[in-house]
């Protein structure tokens, strides 16, 4: 049993931090929030230089063969300085289903302009009606000559605002919210019949509405067998689960950090607000939770990739829960903690508790994991 | 990262499983799993059959019977026996003042006491709370006072669990009351059968007498008996205290109690299904599993941490926390999980020798006396509260 970093690893997660150190200041930082990009142009182009977008793909496109072990290392720096590139989106979901479900033409085709960081991808699987569930597709791909015609709108698209490429799940067949007759595409997200509402997230990353109106693609554009996505839309929910628990787990050391410091600095009736007790105790609260909610990261990571869907649903959707319900209680209790300085914009917990909130809200929330959870808890 | 046991571990579990199947009596499993009353011969059957196999002290160092067992084989050992339903094996002794004695003891002290608390033919309890030192400990009254080549010990220790059974009792008393409460209080160990020496039970909450108070007027106790050096008795007092927490999450005995939970609801009904389908029901289920998992992998970074450090240190103090509150929770939704049959109430109900017609299911009655009875963990062994007062200061700084 081993819950330490490789060789590898550590030498990875100490150079993005260096470079997020030298690139992440907060006045940096508000400067990309302040662009119309919204991120780093410049730090996407470094991490592709280090072979961070190459991390989970395989060796054969270019890729660095790695784990969602891997992933997690990377996400963890990135929570910690809140980065703002879309590497969720790019590389793990948008770029999971591609090596999940493309061919090995289709992936070399697709993949190395991905890890060059020249294509950024985003995954469209959810929709306006389906809250959580990503068999709830109302989205239709019609077969018309070799390629296909899509139509149908997809939601909170993470990343969608300034993707490249969207990977679309459309229903080629079975009735709403089966599972069968799920099918995924990708589609360049200038063509025509695509339009985007961009915006941005409460934790200032981008997304979009997607409307796909009469949208044609070619027969290339199918990732996969037509119908038969639902594995791998379910696979890459995890991945993008057991991705998003890592990032809130650097998010919440940074919280802790935070308020540990503010609790030996603040002065109040004379004293360090630190030596009180009723303050001490819901410190120990949060380390609490951050210990439990990284060992549990740590479990999803190790199972994200695990072919076997139920060992993998149980491990990601029990982090998923426990990371999000600890991540609310952080942000709540540290702001609270804080007082008012914890209610301004200008100082960094506030952009900490919103990402949290971000990461709970997206590919399933605490109810929707625990319901998963629960049904292959209460089977075993 | 690598959360799986390595080829050595997995065959350490083997052999712990094999040992179990062989050699737990099925009648005490059998007792254990419905949370029948164990007597002292059932404690001390299983004792023994460690005593046997040569496992009754892991934690002790090798030399004077310790299996040399890594942190990790010994959870291996505890969530193995706990889910084969083994009886706790009680602590004072082995786990308690045994490695006090082996550390701090004389060499006449490790013979004389040793090989009993190995055997089981002497069993301990703990002399520290006071009706006025609880969770300031430190501030406890109990006198000893040397005359001649012996101890005259006045005082009052409380919440002593076992004490009417046990044998010998290890106490913190005062020695010196003229300075600091933490410098003045040496570790004395006395034979509970010396006169002056008088136990009365304390009936707890639902109806058990587990713990007692212990008088002690006018105790003569030889000067030999004081474990180490004269007024260092807190420093042995913390070593002791630290060695309790260690393991006191009592993950195996969580496990097994979730999976009991677990067969209860599926063999309730809610709506004509069964419980554990009811989505409030397994939602509830589902987190209070998902928080155990997340302990549990908690622990096991501790442990990997204690095996390559030596020591766990004051993050134990987080383990008991979260620990005993999931122990709490898991009481609190048997008694759910059970509805209206949880209030009937038979004392000896608990009882394996009843023959009595059970009111509802045979596993409500214990229900809700667990229930209350849990309450003690977020007390016993350091408050919760003063475990957070540890961790404020050994960790946090503040």
């Amino acid at each position: 049993m081993d819950f330490s970093y490789s060789e590898e690893q550590t030498l990875i997660a100490n150079s993005l931090r260096k470079l997020l150190d030298d690139t992440y200041a907060q006045d940096q930082r508000q400067r990309y929030l302040e662009s119309d990009l919204g991120y780093s142009a410049d730090n996407w182009r470094q991490y592709a230089e280090l072979g961070l977008l190459s991390v989970p793909f395989a060796e054969e496109v270019g890729g660095f063969g790695g784990s969602s072990v891997d992933v997690l290392v990377l996400q963890t720096e990135f929570g910690r300085r809140l980065a703002l590139e879309p590497f969720v989106s790019t590389v793990v979901l948008g770029g999971g289903a591609v090596r999940l479900a493309a061919s090995a033409e289709q992936q070399a085709e697709i993949l190395p302009a991905v890890i060059a960081g020249e294509c950024r991808l985003a995954a469209a699987l959810g929709e306006p009606q389906a809250r959580f569930d990503l068999n709830d597709v109302e989205t239709t791909a019609r077969a018309d000559g070799g390629g296909w015609v899509l139509n149908g709108a997809k939601a909170v698209v993470m990343g969608g605002d300034t993707a490249d490429k969207l990977v679309v799940s459309a229903r080629t067949g079975g009735a709403a919210t089966e599972r069968e007759g799920l099918s995924l595409f990708l589609v360049d997200a200038d063509a025509a019949g695509v339009s985007r509402r961009g915006y941005r997230l409460i934790d200032g990353r981008g997304a979009a509405e997607v409307t796909l109106d009469n949208v044609t693609v070619d027969g290339a554009a199918l990732l996969g067998e037509p119908g038969a996505a639902w594995p791998v839309i379910e696979h890459v929910a995890d991945l993008g689960n057991a991705a998003l628990c890592a990032e809130a787990v650097g998010a919440m050391e940074m919280v802790n950090e935070l308020t540990l410091d503010y609790l030996k600095m603040r002065q109040q009736f004379g004293r360090p607000i630190g030596r009180f007790q009723v303050l001490q105790h819901r410190m120990v609260d949060l380390v609490m939770e951050y210990e439990n909610a990284r060992s549990i990261a740590l479990l999803a990571a190790m199972e994200a990739d695990n072919p076997d869907v139920t060992t993998r649903a149980r491990a990601v959707s029990a982090a998923k829960v426990y990371v999000a319900g600890a991540g609310r209680k952080m942000g709540q209790w540290s702001i609270q903690m804080h007082g008012g300085i914890g209610m301004t914009d200008e100082y960094m917990l506030g952009h900490y508790a919103k990402r949290l909130n971000v990461g709970e809200q997206t590919l399933g929330d605490v109810d929707h994991h625990l319901a998963r959870f629960g049904a292959i808890a209460a089977a075993a | 990262m690598d959360l799986s046991y390595n080829a050595e571990e997995l065959a350490f579990r083997d052999e712990v499983r094999a040992f179990l199947k062989d050699k737990l009596p099925q009648d005490l499993a059998d007792k254990v799993k419905k949370s029948q009353r164990l007597s002292k011969n059932d404690y001390m059957t299983w004792h023994r059959i460690l005593f046997d196999q040569g496992w009754i002290t892991p934690g002790w160092p090798v030399e004077y019977g310790g299996t040399g067992w890594t942190a990790i084989q010994k959870h291996i050992f505890d969530e193995e026996a706990s889910a084969a339903g083994a009886p706790r094996v009680q602590p004072f002794g082995v786990n308690l003042v045994g490695p006090v004695i082996c550390h701090f003891g004389s060499e006449e002290h490790k013979q004389r006491f040793l090989p009993k608390i190995r055997s089981g033919e002497e069993f301990w309890c703990q002399g520290f709370s006071e009706p006025g030192a609880g969770s300031d400990l430190a501030s406890l009254k109990t006198r000893a006072v040397l005359d001649g080549d012996e101890w005259v010990v006045n005082g009052q220790k409380t919440w002593t669990t076992l004490g009417h059974y046990a044998d010998w009792i290890f106490c913190l008393v005062r020695t010196d009351p003229d300075v600091k409460n933490q410098e003045g209080i040496s570790f004395l160990l006395i034979d509970m059968k010396t006169p002056g020496v008088t136990v009365r039970p304390i009936v707890t909450l639902a109806g058990d007498h587990v713990v007692n108070e212990v008088f002690l007027e006018d105790v003569r106790v030889p000067a030999g008996n004081l474990v180490g050096e004269l007024n260092r008795g807190w420093d042995y007092a913390k070593f002791l205290l630290s060695n309790e927490r260690t393991g006191i999450a009592g993950i195996g005995a969580s496990k097994a109690d979730l999976e009991h939970l677990k067969d209860m609801a599926r063999l309730e009904r809610k709506n004509g299904k069964p419980l554990i389908d009811d989505p409030l029901f397994q939602a509830r289920l589902a987190q209070l599993e998902i928080d155990l998992m997340a302990l549990e992998l908690t622990n096991m970074r501790v442990l990997v941490e204690e095996q390559e450090r030596g020591s766990p240190g004051p993050i134990s103090s987080l383990l008991k926390i979260r620990g005993s509150e999931i122990q709490q929770r898991l009481a609190e939704m048997k008694m759910d999980a059970v509805g209206p049959y949880a209030t009937p109430f038979i004392l000896e109900a608990v009882d394996a020798d009843w023959n009595g017609e059970p009111v509802g299911p045979d596993y409500a009655a214990a229900c809700a006396r667990s229930y209350f009875d849990r309450r003690k963990t977020s007390i016993y062994g350091g408050s919760n509260e003063i475990q957070k007062n540890i961790i404020t200061k050994a960790i946090l700084g503040l």
